[in-house]
């Protein structure tokens, strides 16, 4: 199963932090969420993108985490070679995470 | 009990006005706000005045307010107008548009917020750590562009209090655009931090436009917007309790249910029981989000707590410039020959002695969004064409140029079929941020013949 099954995600910035939200579509599947989608697996996912510390807070409520993920942005949006300066698109990556069957 | 209808009509610099006017004509609001600054278009419209004391206001006030004035003249909306479409000279901002009220027979009260810019006491705070460097902000001194303080509510009440009608600022904090009619018109005192914080919240799902309303949102199954080439802008209801009820205009595509209002209250906020701005610290962590009809939702739970007392200061510097050349490849072999013409540039910019402190090779449409490390998890097959980058940062404009050329040179010298060259060169300003007493900068109302409040 995929990350995006069973949730959605959207990419913010902020200086040279990505911020990726991931919610559950279904409020029921918040827990396999806590439970899978980690701060370690989110590191290993995105491989050498993230070069800083991921921190995850937690929306109990609203079935929503989110991540925020050190120096991911070359430098921040301002002075960043990339195509994707913002990275808009990297919570496409989060979506693309394993996840257990059950 | 009292509540007040804000529209929001942009979320960012670029956005589309049509929505804009559609809500001014037909959303029955109290207030409008255009959002329209981004730390980097600060730091660029600071450089526009730097070159002509008469400019640094955002570059499509004169076509956005237009249009918005066109239609005021038409159907006369009992709405007030905030926006910090000011930029880098909210005075000179007010007065085009007091200008353009005149030329079509609107009596409409304009005024400006000053105060945000810092940078004529700068000295004070050259000791200062950049937080984004932990380098001490002495360090930028002969590079500083511009110092914007994020500035609270405060001056778009006063303003309000004067009676204006458009209220142009600087560098306001987003969500105090929205945070400001609401303080003016509930009469909530400025430590009245739970209220603070809804009227915060209520911002923040507001002031991307389209985002809370199905705008960037649209993907298979699960997330179909209907007519999302027509999305509606959002109108937020904020009742006096600080409960928020999110609409739009019937008959405007997008849609408003729960999907969409979490995705954009969990947007860009870095610690949801700790968004802090100017005017509160604003706690998202207790919402309750439900649909209570269809494309109506109501936003109940917001909290706050006391604001910190540091406002934090956007100091723009030049920085380098980025030279970038592109070319298109297709057909059999494209990534690989894609490859061989980057490695003949990078080469190539070694023969001539380009000063580059650091280089980028993508491959657009292959590796360039996520570098190939991720994008080889994701990949089915290769693609039937793609498209090399060459994106170097150099110290100065000569070196940029040099190998946004070389890129173009593959014409001639790279591998077969390269087409559909493009180059450009780009002049850089960063942005260092410092965190300053908010007793520094005090915010005053100014009207266009330069009159205070």
């Amino acid at each position: 199963m995929k990350l995006r099954d069973i949730a959605h995600s959207r990419t913010g910035d902020k200086g040279d932090y990505s911020v990726i939200s991931v919610i559950a579509y279904d409020l029921k599947d918040y827990p396999k969420l806590v439970r899978e989608v980690t701060p370690e697996a989110v590191k290993k996912k995105f491989g050498t993108i993230v070069k800083g510390e991921i921190v995850r807070y937690e929306i109990p409520k609203l079935g929503g985490l989110i991540f925020n993920m050190e120096h991911a942005l070359g430098g921040g949006v301002t002075r960043s070679l990339a195509l994707d300066a913002h990275g808009k698109t990297l919570c496409y990556v989060m979506l693309d995470m394993d996840l257990t069957e059950n | 009990m009292k509540s007040i209808r804000v529209g929001s009509g942009a979320g960012t610099a670029n956005d589309c006005i049509e929505p804009a006017l559609v809500l001014l004509e037909h959303g029955n609001l109290d207030y409008l706000f255009f959002e329209c600054l981004a730390e980097r278009t600060l730091a660029l419209a600071n450089l526009r005045k730097k070159h002509d004391p008469q400019k640094g206001y955002d570059q499509q006030l004169q076509n956005r307010m237009g249009k918005v004035l066109d239609v005021y003249k038409r159907v006369k909306p009992n709405t007030k107008i905030i926006s910090n479409m000011g930029a880098a000279n909210p005075l000179e901002a007010a007065r085009i548009i007091d200008a353009m009220c005149r030329e079509r027979g609107l009596n409409l009260k304009v005024a400006a917020v000053i105060g945000d810019d810092v940078l004529g006491k700068i000295d004070k705070y050259y000791g200062l750590e950049v937080m984004e460097t932990n380098r001490p902000l002495d360090k930028y001194r002969d590079i500083l562009v511009n110092a914007n303080a994020y500035t609270g509510c405060a001056g778009i009440v006063k303003a309000l209090e004067m009676g204006s009608d458009i209220v142009i600022t600087g560098r306001c904090a987003d969500p105090s655009l929205t945070v400001g009619p609401c303080v003016h018109e509930f009469g909530w005192e400025m430590d009245d931090w739970k209220h603070l914080g809804c009227a915060t919240i209520a911002g923040h799902l507001l002031e991307c436009g389209a985002q809370v309303c199905g705008g960037y949102f649209a993907d298979l199954d699960r997330k179909i917007v209907p007519d999302l080439w027509n999305v509606g802008f959002p109108i937020g209801t904020i009742y006096e309790d600080g409960t928020i009820e999110i609409s739009k205009v019937e008959g405007t595509g997008g849609r408003i249910d729960e999907m969409t209002v979490k995705e954009q209250a969990l947007y860009e906020i870095q610690d949801p029981a700790n968004y802090m701005t100017p005017d509160v610290i604003a706690d998202f962590t207790n919402l309750e989000i439900k649909e209570i009809e269809k494309n109506k939702v109501r936003v109940t739970g917001g909290c706050g707590k006391q604001k910190s007392g540091k406002l934090k200061v956007n100091c723009g510097y030049l920085d380098c410039y980025i030279g970038e050349g592109e070319m298109s490849y297709g057909g059999y072999g494209c990534v690989d020959r894609a490859k061989l013409a980057g490695e003949c540039v990078v080469k190539r910019l070694e023969r001539n002695g380009t000063k580059y402190t650091e280089i980028r090779v993508d491959i657009i449409g292959y590796d360039s969004l996520y570098t190939n490390c991720v994008e080889a998890q994701m990949r089915s097959e290769d693609p039937a064409e793609c498209r090399l980058r060459v994106a170097a940062r150099c110290a100065d404009k000569e070196n940029a140029e040099k190998v946004a050329y070389e890129v173009e040179a593959l014409y001639c010298t790279g591998p077969a079929g390269g087409g559909g060259a493009r180059r450009s060169v780009r002049e850089i300003v960063s942005v260092a941020s410092v965190l300053i007493d908010e007793k520094d900068v005090i915010l005053e109302v100014v009207y266009p013949g330069g009159e205070k409040a």
